[in-house]
């Protein structure tokens, strides 16, 4: 088992180098350098600047030079804990992702959480009593949760919240608790908040798992050793969780890995929807006004955080599979 | 007699075996009898046909140009299609809206006056046009005379929603279609290099395959998008956006290609093939690629609605299409202001149009996926 988790973490390394390639393609993609962008901000606000500090800044930055010492020097920089500085905040990018990430996480643990609690009892539901009324109401749900984008969703249950209550932002808090230190209420204040962003991030991949759960369950349950089972008198209960459902749920777990890239897509887009003060708006914010360092840093982080996802729901695949323990 | 016959033999239709169309049927044949079986599919197959159609010829079917705007109309609501008028059957008819202006709040409010009746006119005369920018008319599918008609209601800027829904289908639709194309050049490649050629080849590809999937593909596409130069033209920018999503979405195809070949290449008609002098190229392109292009078409048809969604998405956040491009995505930018949405529910009427294109090409595909091996159970 440890050789195994080993392993993993040695193959992840290439993959992280090549995340911070693009991350760094991604810093240098806009035409023109971020002086370019620093110079002409300073000159929009109708202040003079010296060349010559420009060029003393280039030089400190390396601006000058071929791209792979730019990027030697940036990954060295990293590898110190230093991400850059945001132009367009004028802060350490890795405080201003610091401030933030916490909620981009929150909101997409709970909607993991959320999408595996839902869709395996409706899965285990749906497969048990086979075109059942209610398996054809959860496939149909289903059908839709996966078609209808969770921005759109996003941005139908606000125009709700707004007509029900006149607010033109779902918070993570209520007023009393916006700026309260942590305490036991506010922890339950986050909580009666972050369902509501959770459900929608969360629908797509809810959607998607209550199919591959059923699916799978059904395989199972067409197989011999079920029929062996009841034969034997097994109670009914005890023939569908002790082996079907044990077998059925290694691929539900191995789903966590493409689940999670799906759930930060959708987290960054619900919060835009919804105005969340998670990494979303900082994001787009900082696209916008092409702040890249703060940009490439946020896909980084982003990308990264994935990947480790991906990395403990493999070891918790092998955990629960010996078989991939054996194999890789 | 007859009876008889048909109970010893009750699946004696096309498409099913017992039946001796079924016995000399192509390949393609019994793919499609297969696929008209699934009625949903079927369905859907058609809604989407009318879609396309609706995109195609945009400017005869919607009463407006995209950007056609009337300020006497600002938000104006959908007006309801009326056939009965004092008890009478009738010609389908709207009422004309009179407006007023809400001197405490700026907002202007419509009611509808039922004293003013236009019936409405098909092949009627209106706003001249050039369609595909070739060919001059003025002739639109439907449309009232002496007034507007706004069946979907009207934007911000007093812009008909339905006329801009359905020319905003032609970026949202053909997206999909062209990002299909490219994505399915790179992964049939790269697939079909993968799986033939095996080895260290093999290893590459998949690796690259795995890195992609394993990253979330929205931030990679919005930081992307940044990077088009903003003094693209839309034509431009639309196949920057196209180049950008497929550059993802090409894995998925890769994987089925290259998992089709991993089991064909061992076949003895590949040997034979080999054995007969037949190039690789010629192996593959006419020998193998032929064999399972039915599965290449259900998977491309299931990757349809990512790139519609992720064109949808990125316009919709302001870093894809920017107006006067009208897209979907960029029709529900507009509706992001809350408290316009509040007044105007009708500007979500474009995400309707998303969801049943992205519904009816997710059926569509599972019909196709499903009859794409038809010796499997028929």
């Amino acid at each position: 088992m440890l050789l195994f988790i080993l392993r993993r973490i040695l193959l992840m390394i290439p993959t992280l180098f090549a995340i911070t390639i693009i991350s760094f393609i991604i810093i240098e993609a806009p035409p023109g350098d971020f002086m370019d962008a620093y110079v002409a901000r300073i000159t929009a606000q109708q202040q003079t600047i010296d060349s010559s500090e420009v060029e003393a800044l280039r030089a400190r930055y390396g601006l000058g030079q071929p791209g792979y010492v730019r990027y030697l020097r940036w990954m060295g920089s990293i590898l110190q804990g230093d991400l850059g500085r945001s132009m367009e905040w004028n802060q350490p990018v890795g405080r201003l992702i610091a401030n933030r990430l916490p909620w981009t996480l929150a909101i997409s643990l709970v909607s993991l959480v959320l999408v595996y609690a839902v869709s395996i009892p409706i899965g285990l539901y749906s497969a048990t009593n086979q075109y059942s009324a209610w398996d054809y109401v959860f496939s149909t749900i289903g059908f839709i949760g996966l078609a209808v984008p969770n921005f759109l969703l996003a941005l139908i249950i606000l125009w709700l919240y707004f007509v029900a209550t006149g607010d033109v932002a779902v918070g993570l808090f209520s007023d009393e608790y916006q700026l309260a230190p942590w305490s036991f209420g506010r922890v339950i204040d986050l909580l009666q908040h972050i369902w509501l962003p959770a459900v929608i991030v969360g629908m797509a991949g809810t959607a998607g798992l209550i199919r591959v759960v059923r699916a799978n369950l059904l395989d199972e349950l067409r197989k011999s050793y079920v029929m062996v089972a009841r034969a034997k008198g097994l109670s009914e209960s005890k023939v569908l969780y002790k082996y079907p459902l044990r077998t059925a749920m290694n691929p539900v777990a191995s789903t966590i890995g493409w689940a999670l890239p799906g759930l930060v897509n959708g987290e960054l887009l619900t919060s835009l929807v919804l105005g969340l003060p998670t990494i979303a708006p900082l994001f787009v914010g900082a696209l916008m006004s092409q702040d890249m360092f703060l940009a490439g840093s946020i896909v980084l982080i982003l990308s990264a955080l994935t990947l480790i996802g991906t990395l403990i729901s493999d070891i918790l695949l092998a955990w629960l599979d010996p078989r991939i323990r054996e194999a890789i | 007699m007859i009876a008889d016959e048909q109970m010893l033999r009750p699946q004696a239709q096309p498409g099913v075996p017992g039946n001796k169309k079924f016995l000399v049927a192509s390949q393609w044949q019994l793919i499609r009898w297969k696929f008209m079986r699934h009625r949903v599919a079927l369905i859907c197959l058609v809604v989407l046909i009318i879609f396309y159609l609706w995109a195609i010829f945009a400017e005869f079917f919607t009463p407006y140009a995209a950007g056609s705007y009337d300020v006497d109309y600002v938000l104006a609501p959908p007006q309801r299609i009326h056939f009965w008028d004092q008890g009478e059957l009738q010609r389908p008819f709207v009422y004309g809206m009179t407006s007023e202006l809400n001197p405490s709040t700026f907002r202007t409010t419509y009611t509808v006056d039922e004293t003013q009746k236009y019936p409405i006119q098909f092949f009627v005369q209106g706003e001249p046009y050039k369609l595909w920018g070739l060919f001059e008319g003025d002739r639109h599918l439907y449309g009232v005379e002496g007034s507007k008609v706004f069946l979907f209601g009207a934007d911000d800027r007093g812009r008909d929603v339905l006329s801009r829904v359905i020319h905003g289908s032609r970026i949202s639709l053909s997206i999909g279609l062209v990002g299909i194309a490219i994505s399915a050049l790179i992964g049939i490649i790269a697939g079909g290099v993968s799986g033939y050629f095996g080895g260290i080849t093999d290893v590459i590809i998949q690796r690259v395959i795995e890195f992609i999937r394993s990253i979330p593909t929205l931030p990679l596409w919005m930081a992307l998008s940044v990077a088009l130069p903003p003094t693209w033209t839309v034509v431009q920018a639309y196949f920057g956006i196209v180049m950008i999503l497929s550059l993802v979405g090409w894995t998925g195809l890769a994987r089925v290609v290259r998992g089709k070949f991993l089991s064909l290449r061992e076949e003895d008609f590949v040997m034979a093939a080999k054995l007969n002098g037949a190039t690789e190229s010629t192996i593959i392109f006419k020998h193998l690629l032929p064999l399972f292009s039915s599965h290449i078409i259900a998977s491309l048809t299931l990757s349809v609605p990512g790139m519609i969604l992720g064109e949808t998405a990125l316009s919709f956040i302001g870093l894809g299409l920017q107006p006067p491009a009208v897209s979907w995505g960029v029709l529900l930018k507009d509706s992001q202001q809350i408290r316009v949405l509040a007044e105007a529910p009708w500007l979500l009427i474009p995400g309707i149009f998303v969801i049943v294109a992205i519904l009816c090409f997710n059926f569509v595909g599972d019909g196709v996926r499903d009859a794409a091996d038809p010796y499997a159970s028929v």
